[in-house]
């Protein structure tokens, strides 16, 4: 038995301790927006905010999540895809098949309350999360667009990631 | 028009035969659609009202009263964004209001109970948009005659006096105005005119065609609320871990149930096939747990004596084998290079990769009396219609596919549906209970249906200008068609190994023209399952030809550019891609002291592309990408925003299997399990990416696969330049690049 408080509501779970947190959250909780992609802490798919701070919950079991630990999912981060990060990926349509942007946007999140105006390098270092498709160009953009550091939007006049002949 | 196909996909399909309709786009009044249990067809944003309200115009389209056009896309979404594009294809024609759309995706059993009304579901080899845009646009097409022919009854005036612009229908002559959500349901009692003597617009007139409109697909990526195959729930729903013997072609013998007993949540452990177990439980960590638990015997077979070095071995002795198969005779290039006044030669070669899809394998079946349902990620879900119809043992009308949006595909998802088989074999064990099955990402990684592994030995001869006069190529390595369909290939004569060298004009043709030329295949097989991998072999021949390229430019003393353009004056689309690419990226300007410039080109999935990279090698041999140039004719861009996605998707993929991509082979078994072997290149990587789009309209060309293939060749030469060594052997973690 485990009390997890996700989203600000707290519940009540039956599973065996050394259940990772992710399988909790996806099988037991029933919220699937936190992914499943590799089991070992590589991929970040399945990271989740634990008392603000970014983590992947494939590599946490269940019983080290103590009392009073704050765990926040993809489903929990604004009500109305509201937070500058969903916008920043809405306005440049960063994803694609979509599978792995639920971890991509906690691990933005979670690096911009801590880092509101992050350096290139500061992205490059806390965007580790694995993306198949490719589209690190414009998570990139993307993070920036949401610490307001951006350049103009993509595909805009002077912009030169597209051109058309 | 009536005719007979030959299967649908599936290898071991070949014996079935359907019965298929043209894939031009009909008439057909409104079919009562039964949405599927558990999960509505419809795309997430499309909000159907109750059916009743739903008029079907033809096959393609339907309007609600309240103006909504609900767009019929047949073709899998898996990222790429073909969904969005042929929504603006069929929109485009149909003249309806673009915030007004919506989509929804057929099942297979429905296109299979209306006669394949919407043709061919597969998507692969880039063709979502290229093989379908003419019978959309013409339903498009068809869809707005019908409701404008609707209204212009409604006022009793002549159809040709009305005009119609954004869903809205005008006759000027009485001021009047409707809109498609009025007349919809009058429009779908018509007869629908012949789809072929619709005229089609001039794609220089598009409006919603050819713009870079956003995608209708992103919103329920943002907020964790798309449901992906693996998050499905249903009552009763049972989860599956599975364990297929790790050496290909080794047997399941046993398997001890009583180890497991009473582990929490297991049901049961159940033989799967001949070389497979899985485990059922209440939940996938659960049945994930007792699987690994469970006792398993193995007969590993023959396979086990397998190695990456044994494998290179094979493939080395075909380089200089007497027999291959000789695809392209032309001159005596064997006397030429002998008798050349400069003679280069090199060997190349490029491992066997994973697709490594960001959502493993998996799908849902459930078996209920004579009927079997499948919710499933699939690139083609008439072939997972297939397999289901194949395990379960049930007619393919009892069957049926709810196709979800895949996480993420690049081949693996395809014609083999090995995935859907398992789950249909647990589920036949499990009378109405839906049956999860997941894969974890080991399992994923040892069974995957591999990149083909190959080497290639090129010579060249070069007069005392430094001219080319005659290319050698052999490839040496495992044929996909050989492994998914043998008795096509059984000579060895296997063209599809040689994509990208062909002579003929249209799909992947070779860019250059030499005066001796000798292009060899021989087919060397291993154990190991190969298969599609976005932009197969397109990726591994660029590499060959384009690397060796500048090879012999450099013996030649001449600038790589002007080397190629020598050898392309007969192929202008090849050479004017390769010059869009040079122009943006400046080549021959200086650049900044230590960055290097690569090039490269080639043809595939019917588009011609180039890439310029930019590059800088540490002292240390470390490399960095800084600039990715790459140009792209696709024939008509349908949203250049989304080619440009695609493109620098293209640029990752690419990367990751220049820099870190590799399966090795020990005990006949796949080394790599996991990301932490099979590495995939980062953000922080990410080199700064530009596109240029240079459509000629006079074609439709691939968009998802084609800019691959240059990425590699590109970043080699690049580093060649840097250092003034050749790099032969992807990938590049395991060269010496100083």
């Amino acid at each position: 038995m485990a009390k997890l408080n996700i989203n600000g509501k707290v519940r009540d779970v039956q599973v065996e301790a050394d259940t990772p947190l992710l399988w909790v959250i996806r099988e037991n909780v029933g919220l699937t927006g936190t992914k499943y992609g590799c089991g070992v802490a590589q991929c970040g798919a399945c990271s989740v905010h634990i008392n603000g701070n970014v983590m992947r919950s494939c590599s946490i079991p269940v019983g080290s999540i103590k009392a009073g630990d704050k765990i926040v999912t993809i489903e929990g981060l604004s009500a109305t895809s509201s937070h500058p990060v969903q916008k920043a990926w809405a306005q440049l349509d960063v994803p694609q098949c979509g599978y792995c942007q639920s971890g991509q946007i906690m691990a933005a999140a979670a690096l911009l309350n801590k880092n509101p105006n992050p350096s290139d390098k500061d992205i490059d270092d806390a965007m580790t999360n694995i993306c198949r498709c490719g589209t690190y160009a414009r998570i990139r953009d993307a993070v920036r667009i949401a610490a307001g550091t951006s350049r103009p939007a993509r595909a805009s006049a002077g912009d030169d990631s597209v051109t058309t002949a | 028009m009536k005719k007979t196909i030959e299967g649908i996909g599936t290898t071991s399909l070949s014996r079935r035969k359907f019965i298929v309709g043209s894939a031009a786009a009909g008439g057909g009044l409104a079919l009562g659609m039964q949405l599927p249990f558990g999960i509505a067809p419809a795309d997430a944003q499309g909000a159907r009202g109750s059916a009743e309200s739903i008029s079907e115009i033809n096959a393609w389209v339907l309007v609600k009263p309240d103006d909504t056009c609900v767009i019929r896309v047949v073709r899998s979404e898996m990222g790429q964004g073909t969904l969005t594009g042929l929504a603006q294809l069929v929109a485009e024609e149909l003249e309806c209001d673009w915030s007004k759309v919506t989509t929804e995706s057929p099942t297979a059993g429905q296109n299979y109970a209306r006669k394949r009304i919407w043709g061919e579901m597969g998507t692969g080899g880039s063709r979502g948009i290229r093989t379908s845009e003419d019978y959309v646009r013409r339903g498009g097409a068809v869809a707005r005659m019908m409701l404008v022919q609707a209204a212009a009854d409604q006022w009793k005036v002549p159809v040709g006096e009305c005009s119609v612009s954004n869903g809205v229908i005008t006759h000027a002559g009485s001021n009047r105005k409707t809109t498609y959500g009025k007349v919809a349901g009058a429009a779908a009692k018509l007869t629908a005119p012949d789809p072929k003597s619709v005229q089609l617009k001039d794609p220089k007139q598009w409006k919603i065609a050819g713009k870079p409109m956003k995608r209708l697909d992103t919103a329920d990526k943002l907020n964790g609320s798309k449901i992906f195959a693996i998050d499905l729930k249903m009552p009763g729903m049972m989860n599956a871990a599975i364990k297929a013997c790790p050496v290909f072609g080794g047997k399941l013998v046993s398997f001890d149930e009583s180890k497991i007993a009473g582990m929490p949540g297991v049901r049961r452990a159940v033989k799967v096939n001949d070389a497979t177990v899985a485990v059922v439980a209440d939940t996938w960590w659960h049945a994930k747990t007792a699987l690994n638990a469970l006792p398993i015997v193995w007969d590993e077979g023959q396979g086990a004596s397998q190695s990456s070095a044994i494998i290179a071995e094979r493939l080395k002795e075909g380089l200089t084998a007497e027999v291959a198969y000789q695809s392209r005779k032309e001159g005596d290039a064997l006397k030429a290079i002998d008798g050349a006044a400069k003679k280069v030669e090199a060997v190349y070669s490029t491992p066997f990769l994973a697709h490594a899809t960001m959502e493993p394998m998996n799908c849902t079946v459930k078996i209920s009396g004579d009927k079997a349902e499948v919710w499933v990620p699939t690139q083609n879900a008439e072939a997972s219609l297939a397999a289901l119809s194949e395990e379960s043992g049930l007619p393919l009308d009892k069957c049926e596919v709810y196709r979800i949006d895949l996480g993420g595909g690049f081949g693996r998802r395809g014609g083999t549906q090995d995935y859907v088989r398992q789950a249909t074999a647990i589920a036949k064990q499990f009378s109405g209970v839906p049956i999860k099955l997941i894969w974890s990402r080991e399992e994923d990684m040892s069974h995957d249906f591999y990149r083909p592994i190959s080497q290639c030995s090129l010579a060249a001869g070069l007069d005392e200008s430094g001219k080319l006069t005659a290319l050698h190529v052999r490839i040496s390595g495992q044929s996909i068609n050989a492994f998914l369909n043998p008795s096509s290939v059984a000579d060895g004569k296997d063209e599809r190994q040689l994509q990208g060298y062909y002579e003929k004009a249209g799909d992947a043709q070779l860019g250059y023209t030499f005066p001796n030329l000798l292009m060899e295949y021989a087919m060397r097989n291993t154990h190991v399952p190969v298969g599609p991998w976005r932009g197969v072999n397109t990726n591994q021949n660029a590499v060959y030809m384009e690397c060796f390229m500048d090879e012999a430019a450099r013996a030649a003393g001449a600038d790589p550019l002007e080397f190629r353009r020598a050898l392309m004056r007969n192929h202008p689309k090849h050479l004017a891609v390769l010059n869009a690419a040079a122009e943006k990226a400046d080549w021959g300007k200086p650049l900044p002291p230590g960055i290097h410039r690569g090039i490269a080109q080639f043809m595939g999935y019917g588009s011609y592309s180039a890439a310029v990279a930019e590059v800088s090698v540490s002292s240390e041999g470390k490399l960095k990408v800084h600039r990715m140039v790459l140009a792209l004719n696709c024939g008509h861009a349908v949203n250049p925003n989304q080619i440009a996605a695609q493109v620098e998707g293209s640029v990752a993929y690419g990367l990751t299997a220049t820099m870190y991509g590799e399966c090795t082979v020990d005990k006949g078994r796949m080394v790599e399990q996991n990301f932490d072997t099979y590495q995939i290149m980062r953000l922080a990587e990410m080199p700064k990416v530009e596109t240029v789009i240079v459509p000629t309209y006079d074609f439709w060309g691939g968009v998802g696969e084609p800019t691959i293939c240059v990425v590699a060749p590109s970043v080699m030469n690049a580093i060649y330049a840097a250092t003034g060594k050749p790099v032969r052997s992807l990938p590049l973690k395991n060269a010496k690049l100083v």
